[in-house]
């Protein structure tokens, strides 16, 4: 029996964690002589109060949902992927490579293409740790993260010397063909009727973002394949006894995680319409944070890539509109991972205590 | 209701802000951020300068996503602001995106030189020419033939001037060795110290003695690396000479100041459009002498350097650009 309810535990505890990462940071704000309560307005009123601030705002969040979801579909497994920097890099290089050697007629039909491209690449980056870890014993934390840099370099090298235009001094591909263009959000809603500005890059991936995390529940609570994750999650020696393959769940949780990070490059691959240096900008690590937040639960990485996705374009705006140094943006979204991530106990334990007082007289 | 309230009080603001900024002039950093030490900072140091001498205020803004570009261009032609200068050839498609939407504001970018919009001043530098004169040098000081090259990030931008300053050293002695080591392959590699330090002494233990950085803040470690060991370094971008007085041989400066305080002084009626190529011709590009190298310059070695540069000048002498087919003479990558 969990000594705190669920509803404190997926939301309460998050929302704490929050508000006391946004005070600190409202401290820092004044320390360097500003207003923090201008700098929260700004990054309000920058994200919701036009259509193109919330269509960035989607946009980044889109991206963290699929590392949010790679992640904690390993975390269901007890592995800790903090390569998906490298897998969503991967990811990238797949799409692009679909993007500019099939010909794709149609947006319809490049998308679910470009999908398995990326999603095929990134979990091929995933397997090589995934398989050192289940048949060597090296640790996956050391391994994915060292995989990044091997993206990083081999991405350097194909974009440099392979991939890039002839005399071009730009390091990216070339423009990929008039048929793997993605419908904007604009368009979408325009069609129906709803204005939405076309400034924002949001497109349909954020719905294929949403489609993942109901198949991301479906895999995790309602399959066999996903019971054997979470079973072998929380006891290895269990599940061992159960007849669960640990040498299988490694793999195939890692390929899964990092399939989905993959697939992020739709959104800011395909969407962007050509592949350069550092289209993955930190999302494979923010993914650790939307994923330690979100409780590894599709609703709560959802809701946690929403906040991310407010505090990069609220950051956005602070940085356009104030003196606010952007190294003090960095801190504030730091201070929320610390928050809901590393310092976890410091929230849940008093909270626990409390429930506990009240629960006595009950029991 | 009050949301909406607030919402609109938002945009009112912001209007009044856009209204005051009209026909300020704005810079857009790249990624990297103003004070890199180096490319950034240099457009920063110009712009301050404009803004110092003529009492007058600029807005700027540092990029930090890729997604931002756009939207931070737009916006900033959005606010009225005009001239608009955008640094770095990342943001070529950033302009070709927005300076065709607004016609009346005024563009520049810089390390762009290959576009073609009506509004849009383009300003490229002849790095190459520069790395020829300070490798011209670094050759000429060097007692152990061996010269070294510690680049940022491997992109064909830094190539370019591995490429230029391999053809100066060889000119000057053609069995010179020349050793190019780039940083990393993130964009950590623009600042990284402590790992350019550790590449310095490792060129200096495969014999280097005059070590040229074109890498942003990680060339602050190679400089450093280089005075400890008692021998000769190059900076780069901005005058770095004076970092360690008399152990750096030379910088080689790329003027990203005067492209952006010519383009800020100019303003909205003085604007000029087209290619415009910084080389040595114009001082664009060059090498830096003063009081702290004086004595590591020889008057020989500055008597062949401002021949070479002479001849670069009215054309006798072709310097190769690794653009030019995606590969260098002198060097291999």
């Amino acid at each position: 029996m969990d000594v705190i309810p669920k509803w404190a535990d997926a939301i309460l505890i998050p929302l704490i964690s929050i508000i006391l990462a946004f005070i600190i940071s409202a401290l820092v704000i004044l320390a360097i002589g500003e207003d923090p309560v201008r700098a929260l307005q700004l990054m309000v009123q920058g994200t919701f109060g036009n259509s193109a601030g919330i269509g960035f705002m989607l946009f980044y969040a889109t991206n963290f949902i699929f590392t949010g979801l790679a992640v904690a579909i390993a975390f269901h497994a007890r592995l800790f992927n903090i390569g998906g920097e490298g897998q969503a890099m991967l990811g990238g290089l797949g799409v692009a490579l679909v993007c500019l050697s099939l010909p794709l007629p149609h947006w319809t039909i490049a998308l679910p293409v470009a999908l398995i491209g990326g999603a095929l690449f990134g979990a091929l980056w995933a397997l090589i740790p995934a398989y050192l870890q289940a048949k060597r014993g090296s640790h996956i934390v050391i391994t994915t993260i060292m995989f990044n840099f091997i993206a990083s370099a081999l991405l350097v090298y194909l974009l440099v010397e392979v991939l890039k235009p002839a005399g071009s001094m730009d390091p990216a591909t070339p423009r990929f063909p008039e048929g793997t263009h993605l419908p904007r959000m604009s368009d979408i809603l325009g069609a129906i009727g709803i204005p939405f500005s076309d400034a924002a890059p949001v497109n349909v991936s954020f719905f294929i973002a949403l489609l993942a995390c109901f198949l991301f529940w479906l895999l995790v609570w309602r399959t066999r394949l996903g019971y054997e994750i979470r079973a072998y999650g929380h006891s290895e020696t269990a599940a061992l006894y159960a007849g669960i393959s640990p040498t299988k769940i490694i793999i195939v949780a890692m390929l899964i995680s990092g399939g989905l990070a993959g697939c992020m490059a739709i959104n800011n691959v395909m969407a962007a319409e050509r592949l350069v240096l550092n289209s993955v900008e930190g999302a494979g690590f923010i993914g650790i944070a939307v994923a330690l937040m979100g409780r590894s639960h599709p609703v709560g990485v959802l809701l946690a890539a929403l906040l991310f996705g407010f505090l990069v374009q609220g950051g956005a705006e602070i940085d356009f509109w104030t003196n606010i140094p952007r190294e003090l943006i960095i801190v504030i979204q730091a201070l929320v991972i610390l928050f809901t991530g590393a310092l976890d106990n410091m929230v849940r334990m008093p909270l626990e205590r409390l429930f506990l007082m009240f629960r006595k007289p009950e029991a | 209701m009050s949301y909406l309230k607030n919402a609109l009080g938002g945009v009112a603001a912001l209007a009044v802000m856009a209204g005051a900024a009209l026909a300020e002039p704005a810079l857009m950093y790249d990624l990297g951020g103003k004070f890199d030490k180096s490319f950034n900072e240099a457009a920063y140091n110009g712009a301050k300068r404009w803004a110092d001498e003529t009492g007058e205020s600029y807005q700027e803004i540092e990029v930090t996503a890729e997604a931002q570009r756009v939207q931070f261009a737009t916006r900033l032609a959005e606010a009225g602001y005009n001239p608009i200068v955008v640094l770095g050839f990342q943001n070529a498609a950033t302009v070709e995106e927005v300076a065709p939407k607004y016609p009346d504001t005024k563009f520049a970018i810089i390390d762009v030189g290959w576009l073609d919009i009506p509004n849009l001043r383009q300003i490229t530098f002849a790095e190459h020419e520069g790395s020829y004169l300070v490798g011209m040098l670094a050759a000429m000081a060097s007692e152990s033939d061996t010269v070294g090259f510690i680049g940022g990030m491997d992109v064909p931008l830094i190539r370019h001037f591995a490429c230029g300053y391999a053809q100066g050293a060889k000119a000057v002695n053609p069995d010179i060795t020349v050793i190019a080591n780039m940083t990393g392959t993130t964009p950590a590699a623009w600042n990284d110290p402590v790992k350019g330090g550790e590449l310095t002494k490792s060129q200096i233990s495969q014999g280097a003695d005059v070590v040229y950085a074109a890498a942003g803040g990680t060339g602050v470690g190679v400089l450093q690396a280089a005075a400890d060991a008692d021998i000769l370094s190059i900076g780069v971008d901005s005058n770095q000479n004076h970092l360690h007085p008399g152990e750096v041989l030379t910088s080689m400066l790329k003027r990203v100041d005067n492209a952006v305080y010519d383009v800020f002084s100019a303003g909205v009626d003085g604007f000029e459009p087209g290619v415009h190529t910084m080389s040595l011709a114009n001082d664009g590009v060059g090498y830096a002498l003063d009081e702290n190298n004086e004595s590591l310059i020889t008057d020989e070695m500055k008597a062949a350097v401002d021949e070479a540069k002479a001849k670069i000048i009215a054309g006798d002498l072709n310097v190769v650009a690794y653009y030019e087919n995606d590969s260098c003479p002198a060097l291999d990558f």
